[in-house]
């Protein structure tokens, strides 16, 4: 048996918190270390100087910067014992992911170094860490392959509980698994088998998973509504086409860039007269495809503006799919750019943190097309959702209802 | 006693260095190693030496450093888990694996891999570059020296198709072409810390080529080749030496070889660049000998390509006039490899290996190997034995 009761609930820790010796943080170590450090366990065998190295990884840089000072702190830390480990994975929380990947390997080479020494890793303090849901979803996984590394049996044990996990891959280890049950229904008991999909479904962020899932789900019957499953926006208003003769309407600035006035006409691309339509896709993935109001066109710029209304105001991520040269305002701020043309597209391409205000947020896409003529730069569009951080939609409450759509063309 | 000692890690070193393959392509880029002439010349189960599982999908070629083999793979839903991985050459047994998570973007074409490009050495540490612009420097032990995330300190550098263009190590100097559609460069990083010793734009395009070196009177140019041309570099500062400014193609690679460079540029074209500096000369070009996908190689006098149709061809380098050709079974995306044996190694997508017999009056295929694996890495040869990675597995092959 591994942890005693690690069968606990989503978010509990399967054994009491323990502190660490504040002796630890007499040091100079960082404010974020100390914090990190007070939830954890005694530690009072390591040295003084472990937390200074811990904030000398945490301190790298951009552009290499920090990084000699790190491989010297790397090189004391890796020298620890297991004791070492949970400390390292904590610390992972307030890193940098350049810094992560360097306490990751100093977390491998201390591992290996007790195991091959027939030292057991810390267990109990593992699996406490893998259970407390506020962690870093990397290093819980991370620490959940090295408890499946010693005790592999003990470790699938806790997999049926990351159902709802934020540590999207751990969700997906039970995800599969409830896959799993409801494939061996499928024989037996389509009821079943179809309740057990629908509850990977619900769970299920990643897209082949869900994909698969989906195409059990219609053979038995059942509808999926993918567009609100993944939070695609549906509706919006397109305006072009704008000129993007050579490429130049990327930089140049088009007068929905300076006001949304959703009346209006703008001198367009040539003589035309463009204003602003009112857009919904019948696309499975969401896919917003400026070709079908303005018919397919080649150097061209269009826009299209949405407002999304949040019940709350809160950290979210934006997450764009485009093969088009392509610029998006959230609430009037320029997040991103991208110069790049038909090189492929894909659900989640781009991933932009944003914050939503509560009430109204507004959203404006630039998507510009090149002048090339192969049959794959035929494409003018993007694919738009909302979402926390593990890929769970947010959506918005001024969401229409779904739209029937057709069987999924493309992604 | 002490002499002997001394004499023996001498001769120990000296063959050591001589057997390296310290990144894509070998010795300068150039797909040609001297030596190794031991090297079996047939590929089969009898000339397996071992082969090992890889824990992921990769393009990167093996590197061979001493009597270490190290790799990188990708792994995961999103190809977001990467691996450098190290084996003993002697028996294919894990010596050391470090992961990391990816931290710029992962996505690729479905038929490369974030882990395209091969990783590159000094000599005394292994430096992996991948295509979500992760890269990782640690010691031939595993231990970490430095890390980078070059599309959190260059957002949008990268390729939504892939990147594939392998680092090369010179004189402390990590030369690295980040090259895409958007925010396009090349990274001259000091190999002790993992600053930037130069950056520089680079033209705006798709380019999936690799730096290669040679050396003019006294100093080693690095030449990095993209869509506009060639720029020969100064490693150690980025200063501009030289440059063919007539265009090249974004997938093979050159490859220099006597003073000259071998451009896939119109076909095929052979500059000179001037020990001075300045523009190079061009000594021929011959738009029929253009590469495919497979970088051309030098050997001996003789240029040898791959076209798209799978045909190899050996011209005159100095003229460029055409010896001899002959079908091979393709389709490649590896590059031909060679070592002062004769002969020339190739394996094909369908992960077809194939050796080539080029001292006669035509080309001849004296073995062939099914390997039953996608392989769209290059070879490496070191110590006398060759190291292809497929999708799945790593090999040796060995008499």
């Amino acid at each position: 048996m591994l942890f005693g009761n690690q069968r606990a609930r989503k978010g509990e820790l399967s054994s009491p918190a323990r502190f660490v010796s504040f002796a630890l943080m007499k040091r100079t170590a960082s404010t974020i270390v100390a914090i990190l450090f007070s939830a954890s366990a005694s530690f009072a065998e390591l040295p003084d100087s472990f937390a200074d190295n811990i904030a000398a990884i945490q301190a790298i840089g951009s552009e290499g910067a920090g990084n000699k000072e790190a491989t010297a702190a790397w090189q004391a830390i890796a020298k620890a014992d297991g004791e070492a480990i949970l400390p390292l994975l904590q610390a992972m929380e307030a890193a940098s992911p350049v810094s992560k990947n360097m306490l990751r390997s100093a977390v491998e080479v201390i591992s290996e170094n007790e195991l091959a020494a027939g030292k057991k890793l810390p267990v109990d303090s593992l699996g406490t860490f893998v259970l407390n849901t506020s962690g870093s979803p990397q290093a819980r996984r991370f620490a959940f392959d090295l408890l499946s590394q010693v005790d592999s049996a003990g470790a699938r044990k806790l997999v049926p509980g990351f159902i709802n996990d934020p540590a999207v891959s751990l969700r997906r280890e039970a995800v599969t698994g409830v896959m799993i049950a409801g494939k061996a229904q499928l024989e037996k008991d389509k009821d079943a088998a179809a309740k057990l999909y629908r509850e990977a479904l619900n769970a299920a962020r990643d897209v082949d998973q869900i994909d698969e899932i989906t195409k059990t789900l219609r053979e038995l019957g059942q509808e999926v509504n993918l567009p609100k499953h993944f939070g695609f926006l549906m509706d919006w208003k397109l305006i072009g086409p704008f000129d993007n003769s050579e490429r130049a309407g990327y930089d140049t600035v088009f007068p929905p860039e300076n006001e949304i006035k959703l009346d209006a006409t703008y001198d367009g691309k040539g003589t035309a007269k463009v204003k602003w339509v009112a857009f919904t896709s019948a696309d499975e993935y969401g896919m917003i495809d400026f070709n079908k109001p303005f018919t397919s066109m080649k150097e061209v710029v269009g826009y299209a503006h949405t407002e999304f209304e949040a019940a709350e105001a809160g950290p979210a991520e934006l997450r764009l799919g485009c093969k088009n040269a392509w610029k998006i305002w959230f609430n009037g701020e320029l997040i991103f750019a991208r110069d790049e043309y038909h090189r492929g597209a894909r659900i989640d391409q781009y991933i932009l943190p944003i914050r939503l205000s509560k009430g109204t947020n507004t959203i404006l896409v630039k998507a510009c097309q090149n002048e090339t003529d192969e049959s794959w730069t035929v494409q003018w569009e993007f694919q738009l959702r909302i979402c926390d951080s593990t890929g769970t939609a947010i959506l918005a409450t001024n969401r229409k209802k779904a739209v029937v759509a057709p069987p999924a063309k493309k992604k | 006693m002490k002499t002997n000692f001394f004499l023996l890690a001498g001769i120990f070193l000296s063959l050591s260095a001589q057997a390296d393959w310290l990144n894509f392509r070998g010795p300068n880029g150039s797909g040609f190693i001297e030596g190794n002439k031991n090297l079996s010349t047939e590929l089969s189960e009898k000339t397996t030496a071992w082969s090992v599982d890889l824990p992921g999908r990769g393009l990167g070629s093996p590197i061979v450093i001493g009597d270490k083999v190290i790799v990188t793979a990708a792994s995961g839903p999103d190809q977001k888990e990467l691996h450098v991985i190290c084996y003993s050459a002697a028996d294919g047994s894990k010596i050391w694996e470090r992961k990391a998570w990816a931290t710029g973007r992962t996505m690729t074409n479905k038929k490369t891999n974030v882990a395209a490009p091969t990783p590159a050495s000094d000599g005394t540490h292994v430096y992996a570059l991948f295509s979500s612009n992760d890269l990782l420097a640690f010691d031939l032990d595993g231990n970490p020296k430095w890390m980078r995330g070059l599309m959190l300190d260059y957002p949008n550098a990268s390729n939504s198709l892939g990147m594939a263009s392998s680092p090369i190590a010179v004189d402390g100097t990590l030369v690295s072409q980040i090259e895409n559609d958007s925010q396009s460069l090349a990274l001259g990083i000091d190999t002790a810390t993992g600053t930037n010793k130069w950056k520089m734009d680079r033209h705006k395009g798709s380019n999936w080529t690799s730096p290669t070196t040679l050396k003019l009177g006294d100093q080693t140019i690095v030449a990095l080749q993209s869509n506009k041309g060639i720029h020969g570099l100064v490693p150690s500062t980025g200063s501009q030496f030289f440059h063919f400014n007539k265009g090249a193609s974004g997938t093979p690679s050159s490859v220099a070889s006597g003073g000259k460079i071998y451009v896939p540029s119109n076909g095929l074209t052979a500059i000179v660049p001037d020990e001075k500096g300045g523009d190079p000369a061009v000594l021929w070009n011959e738009s029929a000998q253009g590469p495919g996908t497979a970088s051309p190689i030098f050997i001996d006098g003789k240029i040898y390509t791959i076209n798209r149709a799978g045909v190899l061809t050996a011209a005159n380098a100095e003229t460029g006039d055409r010896i001899w050709r002959i079908r091979l079974k393709g389709p490649f995306s590896s590059s031909p490899v060679a070592a002062e044996n004769g002969h020339l190694y190739i394996f094909s997508e369908k992960g077809i290996g194939q050796v080539i017999d080029i001292t006669g009056a035509e080309g001849k295929v004296v073995s062939e190997i099914e390997l039953n694996d996608t392989i769209l890495a290059t070879p490496s040869i070191s110590g006398d034995a060759l190291y292809i990675r497929s999708d799945k597995k790593l090999w040796k092959f060995a008499k």
